[in-house]
């Protein structure tokens, strides 16, 4: 508990309009809860732990079940239903797995949950191919075919997601604004808003800013909150941010 | 070709409608056809403050709804003929307003007018959205506070995404920005954000500074814009403001604190 992750909605602008509904993209911070055990009662004795210790920055919050650690052939088959209503009895409410197995994967849909990326693809569901282990994402992340270039400021409210690429905004990140990339982030005004850099799962993304004074950073879904100007000595410097042993670490450029 | 400019900030009570007032009269003033309209549809204050509210009969909503023509609506400014108020209505039938309908009254009013001036409600939502989606340039109407900068640079978004011209790829919507009810002692005292601060976290030009004056409510409490009011510095920024859209080059005025004398200051007064 305590990482997250990135759902993206793959078209973050394009709306279709119905008479009755509007389909829209949008992007969400999820935290993930990776099990490493399928014992229920032994689950949700920790989780009472965890949040009776003032973890309610997760009570009411959508949650993703990593399953990446879980192995189904040494423990019990794990109980989807259960486990759901029993997070559910804690207000945690769960809208998805991933790094499921494809056996796995069918079940959490018969249980009404969505299957998330970083999990199987979807022909593999269909087909039954067994590909248990999540694919690494690195190297292939990082071959960006094309750079995802923003001119203007990002401001307030927008978000910027750059899918499979790096990202780089020639102006700044404000406030309230949220950019997203498979890969790189560089910011050549001031980073203000949200910066998240190698959403799926690309460790070796990293953050650069000209101006480092964001109100969050993540790299692959280790996040920090910059609630104090003071967090760091390079706050309002230029600044880079990558990942060591799923640490943030800040860097004078 | 006429020019249709939204004055918009996101937050409420900044000073939209004072400034649309302001800005339509000061550009009437000039020789210029100008029509000023309330998209404030329940509120209604533009009326208030242009001193017409007696005279208004039909409004938008009823020629959106084609319940009267544009001629019947538009209402002639007392004392200048080259200005017109489109009123907003107070039934609260936000929904008239789509895109189409809105569009067809702003083509209309593009054949008889140069300047089309839109008053926008606060917020981020349809009427404000209505407001700016046909804007070909924008004032960006902002308190020297971070609360209002926060929301001008949210509509500032809104504006590179959700305009017409954003949509279809035009040339994007010249933006202006106006700092309004600035007052030079409390940013020199560091109690309000400076000019610099308001620019660096805005990244637009600076077109006007109007300082927080007694003025602004006597003239609105009469029922006449500001920027008729030739001895008040609000009514004067307002007509820099208006002389620099029209691409005169203007050097700022009224940013400094007042000195105090040396009499004032021994005293303490
Ligand atoms: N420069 C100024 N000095 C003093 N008072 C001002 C100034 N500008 C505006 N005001 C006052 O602030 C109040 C709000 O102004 P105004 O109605 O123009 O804001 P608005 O942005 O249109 O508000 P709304 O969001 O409700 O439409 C009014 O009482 C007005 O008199
Ligand atoms: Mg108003």
């Amino acid at each position: 508990m305590g990482t997250s992750t990135k759902t993206a909605g793959e078209t973050l602008d394009k709306q279709e309009k119905t008479a009755a509904v509007e389909l829209k993209g949008a992007v969400f911070t999820l935290p993930v809860l990776k099990l490493h055990s399928t014992d229920l009662p032994a689950i949700e004795h920790e989780l009472k732990v965890h949040l009776a210790r003032g973890l309610n920055f997760f009570k009411h919050a959508p949650l993703v079940i990593d399953l990446e650690a879980i192995d189904e052939q040494q423990g019990r088959k794990l109980d989807f239903t259960a486990i759901v209503s029993a997070l559910h009895r804690m207000q945690l409410f769960v809208v998805g797995v991933r790094n499921t197995n494809p056996e796995q994967a069918k079940r959490a849909l018969a249980a009404g949950m969505a299957v998330l990326k970083g999990g199987i693809a979807q022909e593999d569901i269909s087909s039954g191919k067994n590909t248990s282990a999540p694919p690494p994402a690195t190297s292939k992340t990082l071959s960006a075919e094309t750079t995802k270039v923003i001119h203007q400021p990002v401001r307030s409210g927008q978000q910027i997601y750059a899918k499979g690429c790096d990202l780089i905004v020639l102006s700044s990140v404000n406030v309230g604004a949220e950019v997203i990339a498979d890969g790189n982030i560089h910011v050549y005004g001031s980073l203000r808003g949200r910066a998240l850099a190698g959403v799926s799962e690309n460790a070796n993304a990293r953050i650069f800013a000209q101006v480092m004074e964001p109100e969050l950073v993540a790299i692959a879904g280790n996040y920090q909150v910059f609630d104090e100007p003071n967090a760091s000595n390079l706050y309002g410097k230029a600044a880079q941010i990558h990942l060591d042993n799923n640490r943030l670490v800040i860097a004078p450029i | 070709m006429s020019k249709v400019i939204v004055v918009t900030s996101g937050k409420g009570g900044v000073g939209k409608t004072t400034t649309s007032a302001s800005f339509a009269a000061g550009l009437a003033n000039r020789g210029h056809r100008t029509v000023v309209i309330d998209f404030d549809i329940g509120l209604r204050n533009l009326d208030l403050v242009m001193g017409c509210e007696r005279r208004v009969v039909y409004d938008f909503v009823n020629v959106i709804n084609d319940e009267a023509t544009l001629k019947q609506a538009l209402i002639r400014d007392k004392s200048d003929n080259n200005l017109h108020i489109l009123p907003a209505s107070q039934t609260r039938d936000k929904d008239a307003f789509t895109e189409e309908k809105v569009g067809k009254v702003i083509d209309e009013l593009r054949e008889d007018f140069d300047y089309i001036v839109c008053d926008s409600p606060a917020g981020i939502e349809k009427g404000a959205l209505m407001a700016l989606f046909y804007a070909d340039e924008a004032l960006i109407v902002t308190n020297p506070e971070i609360s209002s900068v926060r929301d001008s640079d949210r509509i500032l978004g809104m504006l590179s995404a959700k305009s017409q011209r954003a949509i279809q790829g035009e040339e994007p919507i010249k933006e202006h920005l106006v700092v309004t009810r600035y007052s030079p002692n409390r940013a020199e005292s560091g109690e309000m954000l400076s000019l610099d601060d308001i620019q660096e976290l805005l990244g637009i030009d600076l077109i006007g500074v109007i300082p927080e004056s007694e003025a602004v409510l006597q003239a609105s409490n009469s029922g006449v814009p500001v920027i008729r009011d030739e001895q008040s510095k609000s009514g004067q920024a307002y007509q820099d403001m208006v002389a620099r859209f029209l691409g005169e080059d203007i050097p700022m005025r009224f940013l400094e604190a007042e000195k105090k004398g040396f009499l004032k200051r021994f005293f303490g007064a």
